[in-house]
């Protein structure tokens, strides 16, 4: 299933990695007594990845993001990025006091873009995400869709070299968010940035990833990996991400039922 | 010549075709899930909005001067709502009605920039910093139930009777509601925001600055709203209660005027002048300026 040649894996593997994650547990103190919800996680994102992190309810893949955007401290472990991480989530999370466009030159301006320039940088991040003519465009005025779009922009304007996604296509209709597989497959396979993307839709992450690690529930640790060799572009309904998915539900579904047993 | 072409587009027939697939899938969905929005025409806008106040006070003057007619009180304690006109077109005429509703109004809202000049760092202080929250936040919204009438005696014996007391006064009353107005405005911030600037690297005051404070902005205007009123109220307190030549004549002062003339018409005038000028400022100033941050936001219900 491999796609990548044995160069260029060693390759990216002298580059460095975009992310590394190295023996990283996390535990919170709740009403039960302590919880421990990740436990010793070690995982690398070479640059121009794309990751996608599947798991199950309670298995903290959002809480593993939260640690690598540094939102959190890991309890223990150590957690390695160049620079902040561009986070993207499930809700658009955009600014309804701006425009699409300056939703955008905020993290322009963040970033440090002078300001002659945001405009024009704005108006082309705008074009990457096929949304050209929306830069006076309201929040309210864009489409489920569209503001993902618009807040995948922002992201990408921030200029990080890894964009993390928490589910950002989760409360979208289906054929939205096959629309999007198709343009953020596109906009990674241009913008070479490394990603990480977590999501509980087996399809989804198959679609999507170089490479699907699944994370088992309470607490949560690194199952199992696939590389997927799939050709781009893929489409949903292609028989081989069928079947990987098919294969990768099967493993879900018994880190599922283990807890069923006690 | 032909063949070539045809072997090239068997070659590669699934790229090309995919992402025009794609661009023409994505301008569909758009121009399907685009949400239109539109003003209502002004005609509309008449008939829904003017109107009906309108009738309102109609109303009200009709069963106001059914009551005089009724005789249901003495002349001397209701006027006919014509005298208190000729009060007013008296007024005018001698020149002094817009210098004594000017004499109030710019007080009124010079003490209520003032305040405002306050209360916005105030209210971020108390909404930001964990202990000034602790130490004075209580204070500050038990303050806004205290009547500002009662600080005009103590202000009278501190600042003596001058403009520096009404100030003090209208302060007193609008300073809390501002600061309230600006930490509830704070308080309700979606965290999901924070998080969001966070990322992008607004945090400290650059995070005050372009994501606390507009993210804050409709609870601050409620506030400023209500600051307002306040200023409004407590000036009129000040002015009814401290009345001395030098103070030159406001509304309050006319009012109070009025009462020790047993002068109903006078009286009446002076109350219906403190209304209009309230409601004036409110739909002048206020209104338009929170039902464009609603609309820019797009949390303008329309029922």
């Amino acid at each position: 299933m491999a796609t990548l040649t044995k160069d260029q894996a060693e390759d990216r593997t002298t580059v460095g990695h975009s992310a590394r994650i190295e023996h990283v547990s996390k535990s919170f103190t709740g009403p039960a007594g302590r919880q421990l919800v990740l436990d010793d996680i070690t995982l690398d994102v070479a640059p121009g990845e794309f990751v996608t992190l599947l798991g199950a309810s309670g298995c903290g893949k959002s809480t593993l993001l939260n640690l690598v955007a540094g939102l959190d401290a890991p309890t223990a472990g150590t957690i390695t990025t160049h620079g902040r991480p561009a986070l993207m989530f499930q809700e658009h999370a955009l600014f309804p006091w701006l425009t699409a466009g300056k939703n955008i030159e905020l993290a322009l301006r963040l970033r440090g873009v002078a300001k002659s320039e945001r405009r024009t940088e704005a108006e082309r991040l705008l074009e990457l995400v096929r949304l050209g003519g929306s830069y006076g465009k309201r929040v309210h005025e864009l489409s489920g869709g569209m503001r993902q779009r618009v807040a995948l922009a922002r992201a990408i304007a921030q200029d990080s070299q890894l964009l993390l996604m928490d589910e950002p296509f989760a409360a979208l209709d289906a054929i939205t968010r096959d629309v999007l597989h198709g343009e953020l497959t596109r906009i990674w396979r241009e913008t070479q940035l490394s990603v990480l993307f977590v999501t509980h839709n087996v399809r989804e992450a198959v679609r999507l990833a170089e490479r699907v690690v699944l994370l088992s529930s309470r607490p949560g640790r690194i199952a199992r990996e696939w590389t997927v060799g799939i050709e781009h572009p893929r489409r949903i309904e292609d028989t081989a991400v069928a079947e990987l998915s098919v294969e990768i539900t099967e493993e879900l579904r018994g880190e599922i039922r283990r807890h069923g047993q006690h | 010549m032909v063949s070539t072409e045809k072997t090239a587009s068997v070659a590669k027939p699934a790229k090309t075709s995919k992402s025009d697939d794609l661009a023409g899938l994505e301008a569909g969905l758009d121009a399907l899930d685009a949400v239109q929005s539109h003003r209502t025409p002004l005609g509309e806008v008449l008939v829904k909005k003017v109107l009906p106040p309108l009738i309102a006070v109609a109303l009200v003057i009709v069963v106001w001067q059914t009551l005089v007619w009724a005789k249901v009180a003495e002349e001397g304690s209701l006027p006919a709502p014509s005298a208190v006109w000729d009060s007013v077109s008296a007024m005018w005429l001698k020149g002094t009605l817009l210098e004594v509703v000017w004499t109030s109004v710019s007080r009124g809202l010079l003490g209520f920039l003032l305040a405002l000049a306050i209360g916005t760092p105030l209210g971020l202080l108390v909404a930001r910093v964990k202990f000034v929250r602790a130490a004075i936040g209580p204070i500050l919204s038990g303050l806004q139930s205290l009547p500002s009438v009662a600080w005009v005696p103590p202000a009278v014996i501190w600042l003596g009777l001058n403009n520096q007391m009404m100030y003090a006064v209208i302060l007193l009353g609008a300073v809390p509601s501002i600061a309230n107005g600006l930490v509830s405005g704070v308080d309700q911030v979606p965290p999901l925001f924070l998080r969001a600037g966070r990322t992008m690297g607004a945090t400290g005051l650059r995070g005050t600055w372009h994501i606390v404070m507009p993210a804050a902005l409709p609870g601050y205007l409620a506030g400023l709203k209500q600051g307002w009123a306040f200023s409004w109220r407590s000036l009129m307190a000040a002015e009814i209660i401290a009345s001395s030549p030098d103070l030159g004549l406001g509304l309050g002062q006319l009012l109070e005027n009025g009462r020790s003339n047993s002068d109903m018409p006078g009286v009446f005038m002076a109350i219906l002048l403190i209304l209009i000028v309230g409601i004036a400022i409110d739909l002048l100033i206020f209104s338009p300026l929170e039902r464009s941050v609603l609309r820019g936001r797009g949390l303008l219900v329309k029922g």
